[in-house]
């Protein structure tokens, strides 16, 4: 279809579950993609709770969001934010307002039409939930990624929300483990990636590691991936280069594990 | 079996009634109406499946044998028969119809030719049941796939998983007792049958093992499939 001609591709972030670490994914693939030379430009589609601004440290400089582009107050260029250090990854903030009907699925098919033709990757940030939000963020997606965390809530809404993604035939859906305890799991004290692939059936494109660093990054609007020394920054990278295609063997989250090579099995691509 | 007038035996859901081929026809169903009026009791609901072997009967004799049945509050729901006189007559009254497969002087049909056959209803979902979705069917329920936490099936008949059962399950939900439930691997959160909730073992001591699950004394029992 026309949409397949263009060269961006559009990949949702999505989870279910609120607070499982989509955003925080969203900022650092952008990153990551980034600086793997692609062009990139995130979305944030939480239309009323917008913070991907703030995590990429780009909050002050917002004059358009995505509401002002749809409801035609801005052209889509003049809501493109460009990044302080990558001058190839750009920002569309969320709008403030509370109407989160303001935006429709159409019109997210309608500017990530757009966004197509200057933009390798489009990465739309979903609000949690299976509303209005999330199907904004789903209708254009030619890659779906599920966040979610080792924890039976977490997993059991991300399973309804790969149900509803396969219902609409944006499958099959990859999988991020985000937040994991590898010390805790292997004490069988929280689900291991493996629990969680056996119940979701979809295949894994990354594991996160839970790490500090992300939340003080966070904080000063610097995404982990930019730290070299960070765990999480590393297995934010290597999903990076998974989407670009690569085969990138899986990171040990801790050295020495035969557990790490049962993994290898569970992963896109190999 | 054929030796009498009238061979009556039980089959899944109701009575297989054989009749004499070669005796005279009204001797023969005098001889049912009086069985049933002796043993009304027995036959009491039940639907009844009449076989009729190789005789020709005519669309007349075939409607009285229907009236004569239904005075005594009974279904007559399927005919079988290898007269084609006879299969038409009865698709005349609409009366569902079987061929009989058996040869003269072999053993009787089995449960092989009964309603079951012709079509038990049932749900045959090609898919894992993921979390939020729940199948109610009035009859049986089959998933090609898992079922997974959260997701829930509610069947009037039995519930066959092929993969591994995670969800919520009641089998025989209107109260049939013979109903079951089987599974690859069966770490169901809720299994129910005909109301009766199953003690589950502890999800983490898994069986990577087909089993089934049935009411025995007013308990539900999960053993291997393979027992
Ligand atoms: N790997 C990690 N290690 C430690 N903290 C993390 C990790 N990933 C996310 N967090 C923290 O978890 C919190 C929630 O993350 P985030 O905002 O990205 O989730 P979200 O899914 O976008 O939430 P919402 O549903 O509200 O939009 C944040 O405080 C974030 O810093
Ligand atoms: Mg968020």
């Amino acid at each position: 279809m026309a949409a397949n001609q263009m060269r961006g591709k559009v990949v949702t972030i999505t989870s279910g579950k609120g607070g499982v670490g989509k955003t925080t994914t969203t900022a650092n693939l952008g990153v990551a993609l980034a600086r793997l030379d692609q062009k990139v430009v995130v979305v944030d589609t939480d239309i009323g709770l917008r913070n991907l601004d703030v995590i990429m440290g780009l909050e002050n400089r917002i004059v358009y969001d995505l509401v002002d582009v749809v409801e035609g107050r801005s052209k889509l260029k003049q809501a493109l934010i460009k990044h302080k250090q990558l001058p190839e990854l750009y920002l569309i903030p969320a709008a403030q307002t509370r109407d989160k009907t303001a935006v429709s699925p159409q019109d997210m098919i309608q500017i990530t039409n757009e966004l197509r033709k200057e933009f390798d990757f489009i990465i739309l940030d979903s609000p949690a939930g299976i509303e209005r939000g999330f199907r904004n963020a789903l209708a254009p997606a030619d890659e779906v990624l599920i966040v979610t965390n080792p924890e039976v809530s977490a997993v059991r809404d991300a399973d309804r929300i790969i149900g509803l993604i396969e219902a609409q035939n944006k499958g099959p859906a990859k999988l991020i483990l985000n937040r994991v305890k590898m010390d805790m799991v292997k004490r069988g004290e929280m689900l291991s990636p493996t629990d969680v692939t056996d119940i979701l059936a979809i295949k894994l494109i990354g594991i996160i590691p839970e790490d500090e660093l992300v939340v003080s990054a966070s904080n000063n609007g610097i995404p982990v991936t930019l730290n070299e020394t960070s765990k999480a920054g590393m297995a934010y990278r290597n999903i990076a280069r998974r989407l670009m295609g690569e085969s990138v063997p899986f990171m040990p989250l801790e050295s020495n594990t035969g557990f790490f090579q049962r993994l290898a099995k569970l992963f896109t691509g190999d | 079996m054929r030796d009498g007038l009238v061979a009556i035996k039980g089959v899944k859901d109701g009575l297989l009634v054989s009749l004499n081929e070669s005796e005279d026809w009204q001797r023969v169903i005098n001889d049912l109406a009086a069985r049933i009026d002796e043993q009304s009791s027995f036959f009491a609901g039940a639907k009844i499946s009449v076989d009729i072997g190789t005789r020709p009967v005519p669309k007349y004799a075939l409607s009285s044998l229907k009236a004569l049945l239904e005075r005594r509050n009974l279904m007559l729901s399927v005919i079988i028969s290898d007269s084609d006189t006879t299969l038409e007559a009865a698709q005349a009254l609409d009366l569902r119809t079987a061929i009989a497969t058996e040869k003269p002087g072999q053993p009787q049909p089995t449960d092989t030719i009964n309603p079951e056959e012709d079509g038990s209803p049932g749900v045959l979902i090609r898919r894992t049941l993921r979390s939020g979705r729940i199948i109610r069917s009035a009859g049986h329920v089959i998933v090609l796939g898992d079922v997974n936490p959260g997701a829930e099936i509610i069947a009037h008949g039995d519930v066959i998983v092929w993969g591994v059962l995670r969800g919520s399950v009641h089998a025989g939900a209107e109260g049939d007792t013979g109903a079951i439930v089987c599974a690859l691997e069966m770490t169901p959160m809720q299994l129910r049958i005909a109301g009766v909730a199953a003690q589950l073992p502890n999800p983490k001591r898994r069986t990577p093992a087909p089993e089934i699950a049935r009411l025995e004394q007013a308990q539900v029992v999960i053993i291997s499939w393979n027992r």
